[in-house]
């Protein structure tokens, strides 16, 4: 803003417009910094092998066969349908163990109840890495069971600390009053829990099952540990870094797989933006 | 329970406590058997092996105190691996937040545009953490990265990003700033929480654009930056997949399984605990001192959470 000590302040209208021009244009220049790696990622990923090699930012040819190509490149079609088994398993078990566990938490009141939440906390703060030894050796050594990823999947059966955290704050909301009333009429905890509860929980349960999702179809860390030996259980996640090794300096096809593996977790954004913005909010503002 | 008999109390009334235990267990069955197996065995085995000898392939052998004192003492790479992880739970949580705080400020103020901004904004939050880590090391990779590209054309010393020991952290947080969706959503919300009267008042009592951040919003916002600070603090103590794609794609070493590479390209700049805990467990084959290890990640995540556990940063919210 130019100083005013002369002349009289600018008219309220004029302050308006200069500061809806300086709100918009950082704004702009947000945008360019949050949308331009995606777009570079792309032009790359249309180039030709040579110009990709080359530095140039624009492609001289579009060529759309590269993704066609990333599909054929062994194993990318069977790290597809691992993540999808992943995160789609992981997900439907998540959600299932974790919903009576995070009712009980919310609803019930027992002795413990306080405990048995700072506990489920303290396992959602804590890094993979501490445990990782021990369960990796039950896996490998008692079941023989990596170089697939059920070591990742089978403890999703059982609750996951941070579905279950979220699923109780989303249940803490349900008034009481529509539980006793179930139970006036006759319901029991397990009938009033899907009849009742389930129902109007649905946003909070589709928060979290899109996180799950994400967290698997995202996980590094597991599929390393227990997937590694074995290409034939690599996710999508894991196996991304071995295609730039694969492919050395082809940026083109790197791009094109790493476009690929971002693509769904887009799309199931757009299709299912409330749900999101509403988990996001759920995980810790409300007070 | 040892029920003093006068107060006893009636025996349908004893079945139906009886029967409410059983139901909260039952509820709670799913967790207590994961919780057991999934996380109370593997840390009391972690504590176990942290005083053994253990390569994986002959049976363990008691050592004493001989693990800890190599992890604290005398392991190499144990020094620069905290340093690491340390610089950055400081430095990008830090500018995390901030950067977090003036987006969500921003998306507030946007008329025009709206929803385009706040999904332009929010996108790069769910890029798969592998996937955008390959992207920004092909974009800032020295040799044909666009970023330098247009930073020569510009005439603008392009520095060497990943490959240059000084900068790949930085680069790391970089890639962090570009996932600030989460923190954005939080900050949104809250800063539209904030009563619109109270910014009324302060401006009628004269106050300026600042005054008004300090003593209007600031204070009804201190508890969602309290939470993303501490949010913040343990995933950054956890920091590992990017840091470790980041090293290994641009030291250009291949890596198939079996490959062993020494961590923390370039020169250990990216090393942090978590991959120090891998690198010892699943490459050296050094159980005990991986676990030694571990606990002392454990020790530190567990005095950040109870932290985190306290009333001001208002996690577990209201008591039902």
């Amino acid at each position: 803003m130019t100083p005013t000590t002369s002349a009289a302040p600018p008219a309220p209208r004029t302050r308006t417009a200069l500061h809806w021009i300086a709100v918009h244009t950082t704004a702009v220049a947000a945008a360019l910094f949050f949308v331009l790696p995606f777009v570079f990622v792309l032009l790359t990923s249309v180039m030709s092998d040579a110009q990709a090699m080359s530095g140039e930012l624009w492609p001289h040819e579009w060529r759309w066969s590269n993704y066609a190509e990333v599909f054929r490149t062994p194993g990318f079609l069977t790290w597809w349908r691992n993540s999808l088994l992943y995160a789609g398993l992981g997900t439907l078990l998540t959600v299932c163990s974790s919903v009576p566990v995070a009712y009980a938490l919310a609803k019930f009141r027992f002795r413990g109840r306080r405990p048995a939440l700072l506990l489920v906390v303290a396992t959602m703060m804590l890094p993979p890495q501490v445990i990782v030894i021990p369960m990796y050796l039950v896996w490998a050594q008692q079941l023989h069971l990596s170089g697939s990823l059920w070591p990742l999947i089978v403890p999703l059966a059982f609750g996951d600390a941070y579905a279950v955290f979220l699923l109780r704050q989303f249940l803490l909301t349900i008034p009481r009053e529509y539980l006793e009333s179930a139970k006036v009429d006759g319901c029991g905890e397990l009938r009033t829990l899907v009849r009742i509860v389930v129902p109007m929980a649905k946003p909070g349960i589709a928060a979290v099952a899109l996180f799950q999702f994400f967290f698997c179809w995202n996980d590094y860390f597991g599929p390393q540990i227990y997937a590694a030996q074995n290409p034939g259980a690599w996710t999508l996640s894991y196996g991304l870094e071995s295609f730039k090794s694969a492919h050395g300096v082809d940026w083109n096809l790197t791009m094109a797989a790493t476009l690929l593996v971002m693509a769904p977790v887009v799309l199931v954004f757009f299709f299912a933006q409330k749900a999101f913005v509403e988990g996001v909010t759920l995980t810790g503002v409300k007070g | 329970m040892a029920t003093p008999l006068a107060h006893r109390p009636a025996p349908a009334l004893r079945r139906r406590h009886t029967r409410e235990r059983l139901r909260t267990l039952g509820f709670l069955s799913p967790w207590l058997i994961g919780f057991t197996v999934f996380f109370g065995y593997p840390l009391l085995a972690t504590v176990y092996f942290s005083f053994m000898h253990y390569n994986q392939i002959q049976a363990p052998t008691f050592v004493g105190l001989r693990n800890w004192t190599y992890v604290l003492g005398r392991m190499p790479l144990f020094g620069p691996a905290l340093w690491n992880t340390l610089w950055l739970v400081v430095v990008m949580v830090a500018l995390r937040v901030v950067f977090g705080l003036g987006v969500g400020l921003l998306v507030t103020k946007v008329k025009a545009g709206a929803g385009f901004f706040r999904t332009a904004f929010y996108l790069p939050y769910l890029a798969p953490p592998v996937a955008a880590t390959v992207a920004f090391v092909f974009l800032l990779n020295p040799g044909t990265g666009p970023v330098n590209e247009i930073l020569g054309a510009l005439g603008v010393p392009a520095p060497n990003w990943f490959n240059d020991p000084a900068w790949a952290k930085p680069s790391l947080v970089l890639l962090s700033l570009w996932g600030i969706g989460d923190l954005m959503v939080i900050f949104m919300a809250a800063l539209l929480d904030v009563p619109r009267e109270q910014y009324e008042a302060a401006e009628l009592d004269g106050a300026g654009a600042f005054a008004r951040f300090r003593y209007v919003t600031w204070p009804s916002i201190t508890p969602v930056v309290m939470f993303a600070v501490v949010t913040g603090v343990v995933q950054t103590m956890q920091y590992y997949t990017q840091a470790l794609v980041a090293g290994k794609l641009a030291s250009g070493v291949s890596v198939g399984p079996g490959t062993v590479i020494q961590p923390g390209y370039p020169d250990g700049s990216t090393l942090t605990v978590p991959q120090l805990v891998y690198s010892l467990g699943f490459q050296n084959f050094d159980t005990g001192a991986a676990c030694a290890l571990s606990l002392v990640l454990f020790a530190v995540a567990m005095a950040v959470t109870s932290l985190l556990m306290r009333r001001r940063a208002g996690l577990l919210g209201a008591e039902d």
